[in-house]
């Protein structure tokens, strides 16, 4: 899923500052899952920022809803007859969301409520962790399902560096060295045989370094 | 001769090889770099130019290369692919085999993180690995990896870096003749102080016969203090100290410290002159290269052989 982390209450007042009157909208996507941007997520935040606008002595109007998803035209649409009626939308949705909500409704300002993390999982309740970069050209077959691009933090092809020690990162004690992971991995199916070839270097042009990315599918079209 | 080198005549030659290694300044002062390359010349067969070790923003390596050069001392640059893209390394290799720089190492580089701008955006286009790969297909076909000729052939005598004491071990040796394969002719190991385990990573290493395969050259940095020794052990990653080293140091008073430091790594390179498969010593004097001469003198490896 796609994960994000609330930003800080005192950066969304400073955000809300101009406006008085506002639709907060959640998403039933991702954000729900790892709970930063779902319908409860709406609930608790509405009810923060009124709070914190009567005690700096202004009141603020919030209309709050939350879209099956904000990154389906169908579901954004549902916000049209009413989202002009307001100043601003405080979106808390990913950041695919937030872009879509402002390409539709073009006259009304956009503000992000969340701060949009990476494709990750959940570890346990309350901790995500990231496993995926989108760079559109998956080699996890030859590392034992793990992501050399993701995990390790030079996302290097033909590692682990001189920094990994006792399983960890150079980086940080506490992130699993994804080489040692790799190779460990690699060890238990028999397939070490992928380990000890040059590959070639890597096309980052599947990534975002081409620019951003559109997927066609003509058989869907 | 695949460069021409110095460094590659004298390993080639059979000689038991000298590199020592001189970071360059927080600044654009030259004379630091010429301040340093004084205590280094005449003590080695070519001399490693960091490139923003640790991170930390320094003068670029090829600057520093052609200010030791300019002073008498043949350069090995270093690279790392940690700041630069393919395109930038290509451009950085043509750039510095035009300006006479024969010596090459190729590195992954230490994560920005430990640097003075950890908030700024890392590269790792390619790997070390393939930028051996690509110094090497740019030398030997004359080619860029795109597949077009080079104006000029690439002069270089390629090298890589291995830390044996990094985890996991059994991937250790096979990383080396990784890059051996990719196209390293010489490699520079991380500082040995843990002499057992790099016996047991040469024992591996003779066994896939690698040490005729490319110049293993011994990495040695001499201890200035047991606070050093201690601070290295905790600081940097796949640093391995062991605590009969710290304590051996540690029992000189403080004032004799570094001059048991010395006489430890004098030791220590007389030990790996006898080993079985080691073509030369890397002394990585860090901030200390006023030592140099003491050291690699005090080994017996002065003076060093003037090569045709």
């Amino acid at each position: 899923m796609i994960t994000g982390t609330p930003k800080p209450i005192e950066e969304i007042m400073e955000m809300l500052d101009p406006y008085d009157n506002i639709v907060l909208a959640g998403c039933h996507g991702c954000v729900t899952v790892c709970r930063v941007g779902g319908e409860k997520e709406v609930q608790v935040l509405a009810s923060t920022l009124r709070l914190a606008r009567e005690a700096a002595g202004r009141t603020i109007k919030i209309r709050e809803v939350s879209l099956e998803r904000q990154c389906d035209p169908e579901y954004v649409e549902q916000m049209r007859p009413y989202v002009t009626d307001y100043q601003a939308v405080l979106s808390i949705a990913c950041g695919a969301g937030i872009q879509f909500l402002a390409e539709k409704f073009t006259t009304t300002p956009l503000l992000p409520g969340i701060n949009t993390g990476f494709l990750g999982v959940t570890e346990r309740q309350g901790e995500w962790s990231e496993r995926c970069q989108g760079c559109g050209d998956c080699v996890l077959h030859l590392t034992g399902g793990i992501c050399p691009v993701t995990r390790c933090a030079k996302s290097l092809f033909h590692g682990p560096c001189g920094g990994s020690v006792k399983g960890s990162c150079e980086v940080d004690k506490d992130t699993k060295c994804g080489w040692q992971l790799i190779i460990d991995r690699l060890v238990a199916l028999d397939q070490m045989g992928n380990y000890g070839k040059l590959k070639p270097y890597k096309g980052w042009n599947s990534s975002r370094d081409g620019g951003p990315r559109r997927i066609i599918r003509e058989d869907m079209i | 001769m695949k460069s021409g080198s110095n460094l590659e005549k004298v390993l080639e030659a059979g000689h038991f090889s000298v590199t020592a290694e001189c970071g360059p300044p927080r600044g654009a002062d030259p004379d630091i770099v010429r301040k340093k390359a004084a205590f280094v010349k005449g003590n080695v067969d070519a001399c490693n130019v960091t490139d923003n070790q640790t991170s930390v923003v320094r003068m670029s390596s090829l600057a520093g290369c052609l200010l030791i050069k300019e002073e008498g001392i043949e350069p090995l640059i270093q690279m790392v692919v940690r700041d630069r893209n393919r395109i930038a390394l290509q451009s950085d290799l043509l750039g510095a085999s035009a300006m006479g720089v024969r010596n090459l190492l190729c590195l992954s580089g230490d994560h920005q993180k430990f640097g003075d701008d950890p908030q700024s955006k890392n590269v790792f286009d390619i790997d070390s690995m393939q930028l051996i790969h690509m110094a090497k297909t740019m030398r030997d076909e004359g080619v860029f990896p795109s597949g077009d000729k080079l104006q000029g052939a690439l002069k270089f005598y390629i090298g890589c870096a291995v830390n044996p004491f990094a985890d996991p071990f059994e991937i250790r040796v096979p990383r080396l003749k990784m890059k051996m394969e990719a196209g390293a002719d010489f490699v520079q190991t991380q500082c040995i102080y843990n002499m057992d385990k790099f016996k047991q990573y040469m024992e591996l290493a003779k066994k896939e016969g690698l040490h005729e395969k490319i110049k293993i050259l011994a990495g040695v940095t001499p201890l200035k203090s047991a606070g050093m020794a201690k601070f290295m052990r905790k600081m940097v990653a796949g640093m391995d100290i062991p605590q009969e080293v710290i304590d051996r140091i540690a029992a000189e008073p403080k004032e004799k410290q570094a001059a048991k430091g010395i006489e430890m790594c004098i030791e220590q390179i007389n030990e790996l002159k006898e080993m079985e498969g080691i073509a030369g010593i890397h002394v990585m004097a860090i901030e200390w290269e006023e030592k140099l001469e003491e050291i690699i003198g005090g080994a017996g490896l002065l003076p060093r052989p003037v090569m045709e």
